[in-house]
């Protein structure tokens, strides 16, 4: 899944980070938490290093802004945890995945998605599956594989 | 009143087998994993039926069948053996002993229960 | 065992300790071939996963145990005796009962028929696939009406048949009507009074098959009289009728009929009929007229017992796990409340989810033979492989363990009996220069204590060399040269990596997993291994393990915000941390635990919490083996039964924790990896000691 496929539209989940726009393929998206308890993980890459309960099941939670420079802010009433199931190394993995907020379930058209531009970005290229481009302002499509690949 | 049934089987998923079967429908099960064992118990209970295996160590099946007969108290009492399709002359020396019936492995729960209920009424 | 275990499951493991039966007596047939004892072990062993094998849905294991075990039969009649060929074929075709009975999906069927053939050749016999009759299919036929006319063999009753129950069961096939006999029944001064004399008329009506009417009488059928005749539905006159039945000769009823009286009465008074056979007949005609429609089946019922995949054991396990973190919830508010009932509510809840939870443990719990069972192999084939004659023993086979537990636990077993056989074991010419048997012995116990089980692993051989080790250890740059060390610490450098001590490398040990992996294995399994060894008089593993993986007791600790679980069984106690001794052992990091010093890891550094610390600090001493550690903590919260939940490949590269938990208000805490911390603790402490 190294780019997505221009023809097909993609239905996502799109939240906010630091003042910009995310997407993550709706498909990967297991539900929406509120805001809950965090435990933290000592030793644990710092972008990953939380844990949750969601139904009994003990999920790690990421912050992406981490791995995309971003500002840390406090938690707000907006604060919302996405929780995704991906494959990583052919295995189903549960992560949660921290929003400052949470918008919608859209659309985005194919067409209006590019490759992520090597150049031009401040954040690691490798992070960014593509960009989609949404009446003023653009979506950033991470890409969770290699977000979360081992490093 | 509830009625004994003795289960001699060496094997004790067999014997776990029949032991639930047996229970589950309402009988007391007495078990014994060998034809000795099966003799001394049959001798120290009121049994009603006997189910037991033929192949076992110490005291077979057939020698246990033929010394339950020899009891006055097993006289009339049946005794039902566990048997192999192959077994077939097994089958005629165990009723030569004295055996009322057989059941042949492998055998369903229910299948059991038939036989139980067909020597021992409902 | 308790009334409810699974058969399967008891099956599975009686079937694993039969198969250690017939390769025990393989084994012992291979030095006293004429043993007819172990012949007979063998046809039994056979015999009953044979039996119990088709009894528990293992199909494929019956039909190729009955091959082998028709060829035990001919050794055991005497048509066949056993030669080394037929052990050796006997023990392949074992292995491959083994594959049948523990993966019967990824056995290769070719590869039995090899063996199968091979025992042909050895053996004569032919081993043709049995041929599996299924009864033909009788024809469904509407309702018919059958005369049934039986009598039993004399000696019926004294044999435990009841003809009242026959009877029974004929009437359960459809309607019947019955008429006894009494003809056959001899003059007084003969009759036998336990004999059977009475033989029975009867008219069924049934939508069965006439082989279910001789299905009942199965087990009598071949010493009885039975006579089954389909009965015309149309009724007939009497005379006609006693024709058909054979109970009248046509003459007699014509001679009857030209008289004006009932044709029966005047039967029986020429003496041609008796009045039982009238009366029977006249009983059929009876039915017949009676018998109009209608009939009644009953539905099959389900069995009492079912298989059930592991994957649906292990999630019910985790439902109980939830259930039992809801019940700590439930707890915590009632206790926090005044209200009487919901306290008793929550009381009984906490009763029946513990009730619950032991169930759902029984179930998973194995018995520790089921593994023990492939051992003497290993023994086998090492003896011969290393030219060592060694005896293997094994004790406390009952044992019950998780099952997860078991099936981790082989290879760290194998290995270690490997090096008690390869290592440890002297061969005979040393043995006997030491003053020793010429034969080794292995052996293999497991026994519980309290929640955890003890295996140990011992053989009478020579012992470990302390000499070497140290030497191989200095060499390896584990330890300074000439560094003090306690004996049990020395002993514990045969875990370190790198470091093997057989002077020769064989093709069974030294095969790059060591005891580093057998260790590293056992702790995964939140187990520990000691070791003892007395030189000239051998070495002892013992391997301590939990119960369970799915529940501990835990001590629940604060450290700055978060809040863990260290593994009761590893605590030792709980001791401040007093200021004087927290402001000395700055630097050193050593307590004095009335007059012993132990290490100890402040774990708000090693977490790097970054809030201030408690007035109060706590010091939990934990322990593995003889290595003891003191985990600096800012409160002791108190015990804690904790579901484990693993940890999350993503968090794959975090030390120090071996899974995480819920507490009871629903937040996730860490649990704590204690042989890692000591490891770590001990590791830093030796790094400032040397320092």
């Amino acid at each position: 899944m190294a780019s997505i496929d221009h023809k097909a539209a993609i239905e996502v989940v799109t939240f906010a980070l630091d003042g910009e726009i995310f997407a993550l393929e709706a498909g990967l998206v297991r539900e929406i938490l509120d805001a809950v308890t965090i435990t933290r993980v000592p030793g644990a890459r710092p972008f990953i290093d939380g844990l949750i309960n969601v139904r009994g099941k003990v999920v790690p939670l990421a912050d992406l802004r981490l791995k995309f420079g971003m500002a840390m802010t406090p938690a707000t009433h907006d604060t919302r945890i996405i929780v995704i199931e991906m494959m990583l190394a052919g295995e189903p993995v549960t992560v949660g995945v921290l929003a400052d907020k949470v918008y919608e379930v859209t659309t985005v058209a194919g067409a209006s998605v590019q490759d992520a531009p090597e150049i031009g970005m401040s954040w690691n290229p490798d992070f960014v599956k593509g960009i989609g481009k949404r009446d003023d302002g653009f979506i950033i499509i991470p890409d969770i594989e290699h977000i979360f690949a081992a490093e | 009143m509830v009625k004994t049934i003795l289960s001699v089987d060496d094997s004790a998923s067999m014997r776990q087998m029949v032991r639930l079967t047996l229970s589950g429908a309402g009988y007391q099960v007495i078990e014994a994993a060998d034809g000795r064992e099966g003799l001394s118990k049959a001798q120290a209970n009121t049994v009603h039926m006997v189910v037991t295996d033929l192949n076992m160590p110490n005291m077979d099946g057939l020698e246990l069948i033929r010394a339950l007969r020899g009891e006055p108290a097993y006289k009339g009492v049946p005794i039902i053996f566990l048997t192999t399709e192959s077994d077939e002359a097994k089958k005629k020396e165990a009723k030569s002993a004295g055996a009322t019936g057989w059941i042949t492995k492998p055998f369903q729960q229910d299948q059991l229960l038939a036989v139980v209920k067909k020597v021992l009424g409902a | 065992m308790s009334a409810t275990a699974d058969p399967t499951a008891i099956f599975l493991s009686e079937a694993q300790e039969l198969m250690e039966q017939l390769e025990a007596a393989l084994l012992d047939l291979e030095r006293s071939p004429e043993d007819r004892a172990v012949v007979d072990t063998a046809f039994r062993a056979l015999h009953t996963i044979k039996g119990s094998g088709a009894m528990f849905g293992f199909d494929a294991l019956a039909r190729f145990t009955h091959l082998v075990e028709t060829a035990f039969d001919q050794v055991r009649k005497g048509a066949l005796s056993v030669s080394p060929a037929l052990v050796g074929v006997t023990l392949r075709a074992a292995d491959h009962m083994r594959g049948l009975l523990e993966r019967p999906a990824e056995v290769d069927a070719a590869a039995g028929e090899i063996i199968l053939a091979e025992l042909k050749q050895t053996t004569g016999i032919a081993t043709s696939g049995a041929a599996s009759h299924a009864p033909a299919a009788e024809e469904a036929e509407g309702p018919a009406t059958y005369r049934v006319r039986f009598r039993l063999p004399a000696n019926a009753l004294e044999m435990g048949n009841n003809p009242a129950l026959l009877l029974d069961e004929l009437r359960a096939l459809g309607e019947c009507t019955v008429a006894a006999l009494t003809d056959p029944v001899p003059p007084l001064e003969e009759i036998e009074p336990s004999s059977c004399y009475l033989a029975w008329d009867v008219v069924l009506t049934t939508e069965q098959p006439r082989s279910a009417i001789e299905a009942v009488f199965i087990f009598v059928i071949d010493d009885m009289e039975l006579a089954i005749e389909r009965v015309r539905e149309d009724p007939q006159r009497l005379g006609e009728l006693l024709v058909e039945r054979g109970d009248a000769t046509p003459e007699a009823v014509n001679a009857a009929l030209s008289r004006q009286d009932p044709v029966g009465a005047l039967l029986v008074k020429a003496g041609d009929v008796t009045a039982d056979r009238v009366a029977s007949a006249l009983a059929e005609q009876d039915h017949v007229r009676k018998v109009g429609a209608g009939a009644q089946s009953a539905a099959p019922k389900g069995a009492d017992s079912m298989r059930v995949p592991a994957e649906r054991l292990d999630s019910l396990m985790d439902g109980v796990g939830e259930l039992v973190i809801a019940q700590a919830r439930l707890k915590q508010l009632a206790g926090a409340s005044d209200n009487l009932q919901m306290k008793s509510v929550a009381e009984e809840i906490e009763r029946l989810a513990a009730g619950l939870r032991d169930i759902i443990m029984g179930i998973r719990m194995v018995p520790i033979g089921s593994l023990f069972g492939r051992f003497r192999r290993l023994v086998r084939d090492l003896s011969q492989d290393l030219g060592k004659d060694i005896a293997l023993h094994t004790a406390g086979e009952e044992t019950e363990l998780d099952k997860t537990v078991i099936d981790r636990l082989a290879d760290p077993i194998v290995h270690l009996i490997r090096n008690a056989a390869d290592h440890g074991l002297e061969d005979a010419a040393e043995r006997i220069a030491a003053g020793k048997p010429p034969q080794g012995q292995v052996r293999l116990s497991a026994v519980h204590s309290g929640s955890q089980v003890l295996i140990t692993i011992g053989d009478d051989g020579k012992g470990l060399d302390r000499a070497r080790i140290r030497a191989k250890a200095e060499a390896e740059g584990l330890i300074e040269p000439g560094a003090k060390l306690g004996d049990g610490e020395l002993l514990q450098m045969i875990f370190q990596p790198g470091l093997s001590t057989a002077k020769q490398v064989t093709n069974l040990s030294g095969r790059g997993v060591g005891m580093d992996v057998v260790k590293r294995t056992i702790e995964a399994l939140r187990g520990t291994v000691e070791i003892a060894s007395t030189p000239g008089q051998g070495t002892e593993v013992t391997l301590r393990l939990p119960l369970t993986l799915a529940i501990i007791d835990g001590l629940l600790v604060r450290v700055g915000e978060g809040r863990y679980v260290i593994p009761l069984a590893a605590v030792e106690e709980c001791v401040e941390l007093s200021e004087a001794e927290d402001g000395r052992s700055k630097g050193r990091s050593i307590l004095n635990v009335r007059g012993d010093l132990v290490p100890f890891l402040r774990l708000r550094d090693l977490f790097a919490t970054g809030t201030p610390p408690d007035p109060y600090q706590k010091v939990v001493i934990v322990a593995s083996g003889d290595l003891r550690v003191g985990l600096v903590v800012d409160q002791v919260i108190g015990d804690h039964q904790t579901v484990i939940k693993s940890l999350s490949k993503l968090h794959a590269d975090v030390e120090n924790f071996s899974g995480a938990t819920i507490l009871g208000d629903g937040s996730v805490a860490l649990i704590l990896d204690v042989a890692r911390l000591i490891s770590f603790g001990q590791t830093r402490e030796d790094e400032l000691k040397t320092a």
